[in-house]
């Protein structure tokens, strides 16, 4: 892909901004061969941002430390039963509300339910509400805000006031006008909530990045050589324009699983017989003076996985964009 | 000055109407608004029909929106089901919303803005790591969870305050749930100012107020705080509407008869004109709070002019 690696050669000196900062502020402190005004490695190969911010990452604990959390997270999301032998269903309301047992370390919930493993189940549910609302909001917000940041005029200004409308609805209320009426028992609806209240997030950011990159002398050059928009877009605008929306839609998907217990909490998000977190904390909240440890549990989870994302976003923003250090 | 603000009064009318008009369609189309009104059973076919007729549901949908708009103009945000006029709910409701409000902005404004300088002008020191990872954990607790902890520790175990708040809702019983509504802004608000002084910390303006030789407070106060605070004003100000609209979960969780308990019941009972009325008043709420922020810019950066 020779234009691939010519418009990484100009971005790490002039594209995203402040790649060719961190080239020579770095070039003192790391063993880097100094003279390569484009940041050039002792092979000679040119260094694309990626693979600096790769660099930056694997040196920074937060990023080793959040990373292998969601790593775990992922990981008994997919084979719960790795770590967790009962069955999260199955309760005994003779036991209901009981404490801390041996073979039950966290105690057993309000219906006689063993929290513990109701708490490792329940990291499927809200990971996939987070990951799938995420990846939904990313996908829209980046197309409409590249295509918005990209063609500007008529289409760019009917959709900035499109967000500016849905960016005036309050998330929460927006949430319990349209899922109080819903009865399905699947994440879909909650999913679909997400994406449709939150891409405006994306958008605004995904516009911005475009605008920035459409700028750069390189996309005049491919402009001049006659490549369509849809080669500059996809080829030369999208490859510079797609780290910030990273940042965003990682700390978004920690925010995101947060918002699944709020709803749940108000009573408009996921249904039992689900196994969420959100739906353990809400469940748990009346009896919060006489069985704390039933809402502890997995609000504890909740904490931990939503902190995982916001460091793993904080992480990759300082390593993509070196200014903000 | 004046033609910017009509120039925005302007660009506010689209919004408006398109916010308004997504809640009015969300509701009216998402629900069936006078299932409520039969309590458990399903409406016999007549009454459903006379029922429709007298709210003026038998119209289309864009024609409800028209006349109830043009109500809400008059002053008339219409009745509730209850027969309450939705005015009088929002007359009690709204200020115990904004004293709510208010509080939660005052502890953005006074622990969000001093812990943010502070740790901003100690940068890597402990005090900004302990702060730093403080705000974190903040924004990673949901506020449902903060809330009812605090509530549990402060109100149930320790007696410091009364678990829920009366009707009055005086500003004194609101220190608590404001503190937990603030919450999570409180921590963007730190970390925002944070950066933002750790950034013009070393501006040349900066090092000529020390080398003419003024007192460290007032190159701070004057010159560093005054110029670090344009993003976290824009935080701040897009913030209001979110805590009135945000306070739905506080005010459920402290028993506040605020604009969230009353939306909340609304939802619930499917009670058309109190959401939209109220969300009708949050929108514009919104709107003209973000039109404030716009022009404070001028006051804390007097190069930016509007023409």
């Amino acid at each position: 892909m020779p234009e691939q690696h010519e418009s990484e050669g100009v971005v790490s000196s002039a594209g995203m901004g402040g790649a060719m900062d961190l080239a020579v502020s770095e070039a003192e402190t790391l063993e880097r061969t100094p003279g390569g005004p484009e940041g050039t490695g002792p092979a000679g190969k040119p260094r694309s941002l990626w693979s600096d911010a790769w660099r930056d990452l694997r040196r920074n604990p937060v990023f080793i430390i959040s990373g292998l959390v969601i790593l775990f997270l992922v990981v008994i999301s997919l084979w719960p039963s790795l770590i967790a032998s009962g069955n999260p269903l199955k309760c005994d309301l003779a036991k209901a509300q009981e404490g801390s047992q041996p073979g039950h370390p966290f105690g057993y919930d309000g219906q006689g339910c063993d929290v513990y493993t109701r708490t490792v189940y329940g990291t499927r549910i809200s990971i996939s509400v987070g990951v799938l609302a995420t990846a939904g909001i990313a996908l829209l917000g980046s197309v409409l805000g590249g295509l918005a940041g990209y063609f500007s005029g008529g289409y760019d200004s009917l959709m900035s006031r499109i967000t500016d409308i849905f960016f005036a609805i309050p998330v929460v209320l927006g949430g319990l006008v349209l899922l109080s009426v819903v009865t399905s028992n699947t994440i879909w609806p909650v999913i679909g909530f997400m994406v449709l209240l939150g891409w405006t997030q994306v958008y605004r950011i995904a516009r911005g990045a475009v605008i920035i990159a459409k700028q750069n002398d390189y996309v005049q050059a491919a402009r001049a050589l006659g490549a369509s928009d849809s080669r500059i877009l996809l080829r030369h605008i999208a490859p510079n324009a797609v780290a910030p929306v990273i940042v965003v839609a990682t700390i978004a998907l920690g925010t995101y699983i947060a918002l699944e217990a709020t709803l749940s909490y108000l009573g408009v998000g996921l249904k039992p017989p689900t196994v969420s977190w959100g739906i353990d904390i809400s469940a748990a909240s009346p009896y919060i003076r006489n069985a704390p440890h039933m809402l502890l549990w997995p609000a504890g989870a909740l904490a931990v996985t939503v902190l995982a994302f916001i460091m793993l976003g904080d992480a990759v923003r300082d390593a993509l964009d070196p200014k903000l250090r | 000055m004046g033609r910017y603000v009509v120039r925005r009064l302007l660009q506010m009318i689209p919004v408006f109407i398109g916010a308004t008009l997504l809640i009015f369609l969300m509701v009216n189309v998402m629900g069936d608004p006078i299932a409520g009104l039969c309590g458990e059973r399903q409406c016999d076919p007549a009454t459903a029909a006379q029922l429709k007729k007298e709210f003026g549901l038998d119209k289309p949908v864009w024609q409800q929106y028209l006349i109830y708009m043009g109500n809400v103009f008059t002053g008339d945000f219409g009745t509730a089901f209850n027969g309450q006029k939705v005015t009088e709910l929002m007359s009690t409701a709204f200020p115990v919303t904004i004293r709510l409000t208010i509080v939660a902005i005052l502890f953005e404004i006074v622990i969000g803005i001093t812990l943010g300088v502070v740790t901003g002008l100690r940068r890597g020191r402990p005090v900004d790591t302990s702060v730093l990872l403080l705000t974190l954990v903040v924004i990673s607790v949901p506020v449902f969870v903060t809330g009812l902890l605090l509530q549990l520790l402060l109100g149930v175990e320790w007696g410091w305050i009364k678990p829920s708040v009366s009707t009055e809702a005086t500003f004194g019983e609101l220190i608590v749930p404001g503190l937990v509504l603030a919450s999570v802004s409180l921590a963007y608000v730190t970390r925002l100012t944070r950066t933002s002084i750790a950034e013009n910390r070393r501006s040349d303006y900066v090092r000529t107020a020390i080398a003419k030789g003024l007192p460290w407070h007032r190159v701070v106060v004057r010159h560093l705080l005054r110029n670090s605070l344009i993003p976290v004003v824009t935080f701040i100000g897009t913030d209001i509407g979110a805590l009135m609209g945000g306070a739905i979960v506080t005010e459920r969780i402290f028993n506040i008869h605020g604009v969230g308990f009353q939306l909340y019941q609304g939802i619930l009972r499917q009670n058309t004109q109190t959401v939209v009325g109220f969300v009708t008043v949050l929108v514009l709420v919104f709107l003209v709070a973000n039109l404030l922020v716009d022009l404070l810019y001028a006051v804390l950066d007097p190069r930016i002019r509007y023409a």
